[in-house]
C-alpha cells in the first residue's frame, strides 16, 4: 500500500475521531452525570461543576440507600446470565456440531426453528410465561429467568457456531486417526483447538444478549430474589420521593458498563468475526 | 443469511443421499440417530420456550380473562380481536411502531454503511481502533443507553442538550423533549440507532469483504467515479448482506420496548405495540386482551418476515440473471 499523503492522513484521523465521539459520547455523558452532586444535577452542563463519589456510595457502600437494590440485582444478573450462557453454549455446540458434521433429516427444520425463535416478539412469549410461572412457582426465581433467556441465547449460538464449525477442516481428524490416534484423541487434538475460539466468541455474544434483557427481567420478577440489573435500574427511587434518582442510576449504569467495555476492547476481533460469520457467510 | 446456510444444508443432504437408493443403510440411520441425539436437546428447548407460550397466547386471546377477576373467565371467540382492531389506540400504536421501524432502519443503514466503509478502508493501525469503538454500543445494555440519552435531553433531570442547542435561532431553551410525541420519538429513535447500528455495520462489513476487489479496480481504470463504483459495483455485489441486515433490524426494531419504557413509558402517544401488549397484560392484568395484542404483534412480525424473504429471493435470482 502506498504511503498516505498528509491531507489523507488528516482526513482519516478526523473520521476516526468522529466515530469515537459517536460511539463513546453517550457512555461519557452518563459517566459525567454519575459524578454530579444532587444539586449539581440541574446545572445543565455536561461536566459536573462539583465532583463527587456520593452516587457510587449510594449503590455500593454498606448503608447506601440504593445498595439493597443494586447489589442483589448485580448478583442476579451475573449468575443468571452466566448460567443461561453456559447452557446455551453447551447445547448449541452439540447441535451445531451435528449440523456441520452429520447428515441427517431435519437439519433444515432445526435451523429454521432457531431463526423463527430469534425473531419472536418477546412480549408475545412473556404473558403466558408470567401466568405459567406463577402457577408452577418459577415466578421471581433464577430458573424462571434462565429458561426464557435460552430463547434469546440458543438461536444465535446455534447459527454462529454452525457457521464456525463449517469452516473447520474435518479431514484433519481422519488424518490424525490414520497416524494412529484413537478417535477421541484425534478429536481432542485436532477439532477442539480449532473449535474453541468459535465457542468462546459465541459465549461472549450470548452473554451480552442475556445481560441486555429487560422485558423478561421486569415481567417475571418482583423482588430482589431474581430481579436483574436492567430491571432494577428502572425501579430505583431517590432518597426522598421528590428527589430524582438520576445520580444513582448513572453510577449503576457505569458500574455495569465498564466490564463490558473491557471485554469488547480485548475481544473485538473475535466478536466481529463471530457476528459476521453467523450472519452472512454460511 | 439464513437462507444460504439452510439451502446449503439441503443441497448437501441431497448430495449425500443419491436418489436411486431403496432403503437407508444402517450407517445412515445411525448417523441420523446421532444427529438428533446431539441436536435434539437444543431443538426441544427452543420449541418448549416459544411454541408453548405462543399456543397458550392464542388460546388465552379467545377468552375474556382478567387476573383481577379470574373467576369471570369466559370463552368469547374473537371478540378481543374485534375490540382491539376497532380501537384507535391500537392503530395509533401500530403507526408509531411502523414509523420508528422505518426511520431507525433507514438511519442505521446509512450510518452503518459509513462505519462499514471506515472499517473496510481504514489503514491497519486504525482499523482495530475503529472496530472497537464501533462495537462498544453493542455491548451496552439498552436500558443504560436509554437512560444516557434520557438524562442528556430531559430538562427535569438537568439535561444539557438544550444549552448546547441554544445558539440555533428559534430554538426554545426550555423545550421539554418528553412532553411531545415528535420530540420524544426523535430521542427514542436516536438511542435505538446508537445502540443497534454496530450490528448492521458488521453485517455490511462482511458484505463489503465479499465485493471482488478486481471488479472495483477495473471500474476505476475505465474511468468510473467513486459514486459510480459504489452504485454499479459495490452495492449490487452486497445486496444479500444488505437484505439480511435490513430484515433482521426491521424485525428487531418492530419489537422495540426498552427505550420507550424508560423514556416515556408510552406517554404522549409513544406507546409502541410491544409496550401496548405489556401494559395491557402485565400492567393491567387484562390477559385476554393483552394476549390478543401479542398475537397480532407476532403476526405482524411474520408478515414482515414473509415480505422480506419473498423480496430477498427475487433479488437473488435477478442478481444471477444479470
Amino acid at each position: 500500500m502506498r504511503a498516505m499523503t498528509w491531507p489523507q492522513r488528516i482526513m482519516w484521523l478526523a473520521i476516526i475521531a468522529a466515530v469515537l465521539v459517536w460511539s463513546l459520547f453517550p457512555v461519557f455523558s452518563i459517566a459525567m452525570t454519575s459524578f454530579k452532586t444532587q444539586a449539581g444535577l440541574f446545572s445543565g452542563t455536561l461536566f459536573p461543576q462539583e465532583w463527587t463519589l456520593d452516587n457510587y456510595a449510594t449503590i455500593l457502600a454498606p448503608g447506601g440507600s440504593a445498595q439493597d437494590l443494586f447489589l442483589p440485582a448485580l448478583r442476579n444478573s451475573i449468575g443468571i446470565s452466566l448460567i443461561a450462557t453456559f447452557i446455551a453454549v453447551v447445547l448449541a455446540t452439540l447441535c451445531a456440531y451435528a449440523i456441520a458434521r452429520l447428515d441427517f433429516p431435519g437439519k433444515r427444520i432445526i435451523l429454521t426453528t432457531a431463526l423463527a425463535v430469534s425473531v419472536f416478539p418477546i412480549v408475545s412469549i412473556v404473558t403466558p410465561l408470567f401466568n405459567l410461572w406463577r402457577v408452577v412457582g418459577l415466578y421471581d426465581t433464577w430458573l424462571g429467568l434462565i429458561i426464557p433467556y435460552l430463547s434469546l441465547t440458543l438461536p444465535i449460538s446455534i447459527w454462529t457456531l454452525a457457521a464456525f464449525f463449517r469452516q473447520i477442516p474435518w479431514e484433519l481428524e481422519q488424518a490424525a486417526q490414520v497416524d494412529g490416534a484413537t478417535p477421541f484423541e484425534a478429536f481432542r487434538k485436532t477439532v477442539v483447538p480449532l473449535a474453541a475460539p468459535g465457542v468462546f466468541t459465541t459465549a461472549i455474544i450470548a452473554f451480552f444478549i442475556a445481560w441486555n434483557d429487560f422485558v423478561y427481567g421486569i415481567s417475571l420478577t418482583s423482588t430482589d430474589a431474581a430481579r436483574p440489573v436492567p430491571a432494577a435500574l428502572s425501579f430505583f427511587t431517590g432518597a426522598s420521593q421528590f428527589e430524582e434518582p438520576t445520580g444513582a442510576i448513572s453510577a449503576a449504569a457505569i458500574v455495569v458498563t465498564i466490564p463490558i467495555v473491557i471485554v469488547v476492547v480485548i475481544f473485538q476481533r473475535r466478536i466481529v468475526s463471530g457476528l459476521t460469520q453467523g450472519a452472512v457467510k454460511g | 443469511m439464513t437462507d444460504t446456510i439452510a439451502t446449503r444444508a439441503t443441497r448437501r443432504e441431497q448430495a449425500a443421499t443419491p436418489p436411486p437408493k431403496k432403503r437407508r443403510s444402517d450407517r445412515a440411520r445411525a448417523e441420523a440417530r446421532l444427529g438428533w441425539m446431539l441436536a435434539g436437546p437444543a431443538f426441544g428447548i427452543m420449541l418448549l420456550v416459544t411454541l408453548y407460550p405462543i399456543v397458550q397466547a392464542l388460546w388465552d386471546s379467545l377468552f375474556s380473562l382478567r387476573l383481577t377477576a379470574p373467576d369471570d373467565r369466559e370463552f368469547i371467540w374473537f371478540r378481543n380481536y374485534q375490540v382491539i382492531l376497532s380501537d384507535p389506540a391500537f392503530w395509533q400504536s401500530m403507526g408509531v411502531t411502523l414509523f420508528i421501524t422505518v426511520v431507525t432502519v433507514l438511519l442505521e443503514l446509512i450510518i452503518g454503511f459509513g462505519f462499514a466503509l471506515v472499517m473496510h478502508r481504514a489503514i491497519k493501525k486504525l482499523r482495530g481502533f475503529a472496530r472497537t469503538a464501533i462495537l462498544v454500543p453493542y455491548g451496552i445494555i439498552t436500558v443504560v443507553s436509554a437512560f444516557a440519552f434520557f438524562y442528556a435531553f430531559d430538562i427535569n433531570s438537568g439535561g444539557y442538550v438544550n444549552n448546547w442547542l441554544s445558539w440555533i435561532p428559534g430554538f426554545d431553551e426550555n423545550l421539554n423533549w418528553f412532553a411531545y410525541q415528535g420530540t420524544s420519538l426523535a430521542v427514542i429513535i436516536l438511542s435505538e440507532v446508537w445502540k443497534t447500528t454496530p450490528f448492521i455495520s458488521l453485517l455490511l462489513l462482511s458484505g463489503l469483504a465479499q465485493v471482488p476487489g478486481d471488479l472495483e479496480e477495473a471500474a476505476k481504470v475505465d474511468g468510473a467515479t467513486s459514486w459510480e463504483v459504489l452504485r454499479r459495483v459495490i452495492l449490487p455485489n452486497m445486496k444479500a448482506a444488505i437484505m439480511v441486515a435490513v430484515l433482521f433490524r426491521t424485525l428487531e426494531a418492530f419489537r422495540i420496548f426498552d427505550n420507550i419504557f424508560i423514556m416515556t413509558a408510552g406517554a404522549n402517544n409513544t406507546e409502541a405495540l410491544s409496550l401496548l401488549a405489556y401494559n395491557t397484560s402485565i400492567g393491567r392484568l387484562e390477559i385476554g386482551l393483552g394476549s390478543a395484542i401479542s398475537v397480532l404483534l407476532f403476526l405482524s412480525v411474520l408478515v414482515i418476515a414473509g415480505i422480506f424473504i419473498k423480496g430477498f429471493r427475487v433479488d437473488l435470482s435477478a442478481g444471477r440473471n444479470s
